[in-house]
């Protein structure tokens, strides 16, 4: 089986206008793979580039240099000279996402926030639903608040939410930040569960986790991000 | 998705006297797509939607629309009244102000069946019928079917300028700042109703709008103009998230944060 995800020298700054143009280098050198079935962890201190690598892999954060090749429709694509309609394709059918916070949309019930990603992927609206309220009753969620707008909910309510809705496709490749951070004990234990079910699935994952606990019971293999630091080349 | 853009815009400028209102602004747009066009007054993005929509002509360039045949054409060489059809039918526009959408003085009913008299349908029950549909699609109670726009609150003229262009099932959509001076409860349930019928019926829009927070809830690309001129333009949230151009910083940087 092909590799999904390559990530060859990788580099990113930010150059800040507003601040007369100084440019903050943040990675260089980035390349690592991930397989299918397995879970990479990124790993090093806040600030080492840990987000902006994820972020650079969803297409979120565009890309200086180097190459990230994607297996997308049958075929290979370098996500970092995409074009955004491509990037969006991949978001669709072969990349997920789970963000540390969730992006609410007004009046949007929880259920149907969490339902979207497969609605988007062609699924039958009730058949989604179903699903999403199966992973919101693993997750804990109490029934009264999935037909509310997340809005208003707690921190840990929001990324249960954030969770199923990352975790209710079958997207090839899936990149996690810090799903875990606001989370209870018995809850972080669903999370790596459904992490652990994932990889038996063949997805290939990569994750930021800073509780050690689950970063240990889901990680095959961390990949050191300092190593990509910037500013040791430009120092 | 389909392989082939719904409008193809190339090198569109266009010039009042010697002031610049747009100038070299080049973008492809596929069916489904929501691009949305960002900048403050003055920036051009009006004057680009007014060429774009035909209500204007430019002074160069070229913008070609695929028909609902297949056949591409060339926008400003159509005569005015193969335009106005195109307008009619195919097309919709929505005003920041309903007043310059809507018929003020005649029923909400008849705003919408207006349009779909202009597309030929003449039996007046399926006309009713399908302006109630419309009507409730957009939260207006039947009850209000016969009243006059005039009677109604600025949320809901807006909501009814929407059933007015959407009643023909048009493919392409261009909006003047849809949501501008609607207060915020009102404009999330607009955004909100607005984002669900461009997923349900699959069409492709130009938003104009100063702000950035209705950029991203309906858009997938933007553009950036500052000037008359494109400084960036990208996947929405990576223009927003990762802004490059030092105009792009800045109205990022101005953002109110609740």
């Amino acid at each position: 089986m092909a590799t999904p995800l390559v990530v060859s020298d990788v580099a990113k700054s930010f150059t800040m206008h507003l601040r007369d143009g100084v440019t903050l280098p943040v990675v260089t050198g980035v390349s690592f793979s991930i397989r299918a079935g397995e879970c990479a962890v990124l790993g090093g201190p806040s600030g080492a580039g840990k987000s902006s690598i994820l972020k650079m892999l969803y297409g979120n954060y565009a890309v200086d240099e180097g190459q990230i090749i994607v297996q997308h429709g049958g075929g290979l694509i370098d996500l970092a000279s995409a074009s955004p309609r491509t990037v969006l394709s991949v978001r669709r059918h072969t990349i997920g996402y789970v963000s540390q916070f969730l992006r609410t949309v007004p009046r949007v019930s929880a259920l149907d926030v969490v339902a979207e990603p497969l609605v988007e992927r062609g699924e039958d609206r009730e058949t989604a639903r179903a699903k999403a309220r199966s992973l919101l009753a693993q997750l804990n969620l109490p029934e009264k608040l999935w037909a509310l707008p997340p809005a208003t909910f707690s921190g840990g309510e929001q990324q249960r939410v954030n969770i199923a809705r990352g975790f209710i496709t079958e997207h090839p490749i899936l990149l996690l930040d810090e799903p875990t951070a606001s989370l209870d004990a018995k809850n972080r234990d669903v999370v790596v569960e459904l992490i652990a079910a994932k990889k038996a699935a063949g997805v290939a994952l990569l994750g930021i986790f800073h509780d050690l606990d689950v970063r240990d019971a889901v990680a095959d293999r961390v990949i050191d991000v300092t190593a990509f630091a910037a500013g040791k080349i430009a120092a | 998705m389909t392989d082939e853009p719904l409008l193809r815009v190339s090198a569109l400028s266009k010039f009042y006297g010697s002031r610049v209102g747009c100038e070299n602004v080049s973008f492809d747009l596929w069916p489904g797509e929501v691009l949305a066009v960002v900048g403050e007054s003055g920036s051009g993005k009006t004057t680009l939607l007014n060429c774009l929509s035909t209500r204007l002509l430019p002074s160069s360039g070229t913008a070609s629309y695929r028909m609902r045949d297949g056949q591409w054409r060339e926008l400003y060489r159509m005569s005015e009244a193969e335009r106005r059809f195109l307008m009619r039918t195919d097309w919709g526009f929505v005003h920041q102000n309903p007043a310059d959408g809507l018929r003020m003085t005649v029923s909400a009913g008849a705003n919408v069946g207006e349009r779909l008299m202009a597309v030929g349908d003449r039996h007046y029950g399926r006309i009713r019928a399908t302006a109630v549909d419309w009507l409730s699609r957009v939260e207006i109670d039947e009850d209000r079917i016969d009243d006059e726009p005039r009677a109604f609150s600025g949320g809901m003229r807006q909501r009814l300028q929407i059933a007015r262009n959407l009643v023909t099932g048009p493919r392409l959509v261009f909006m003047d700042e849809p949501t501008g001076g609607l207060d915020v409860s009102v404009q999330a349930r607009l955004l909100d109703l607005l984002r669900g019928l461009v997923t349900d019926l699959g069409l492709a829009a130009i938003v104009v709008t100063h702000d950035l927070a209705v950029a991203r809830l309906l858009s997938q690309r933007m553009m950036v103009m500052k000037d008359g001129r494109v400084v960036e333009s990208g996947l929405t949230d990576r223009v927003l998230d990762d802004p490059r151009a030092p105009y792009t910083q800045l109205l990022v940087s101005s953002i109110l944060q609740v």
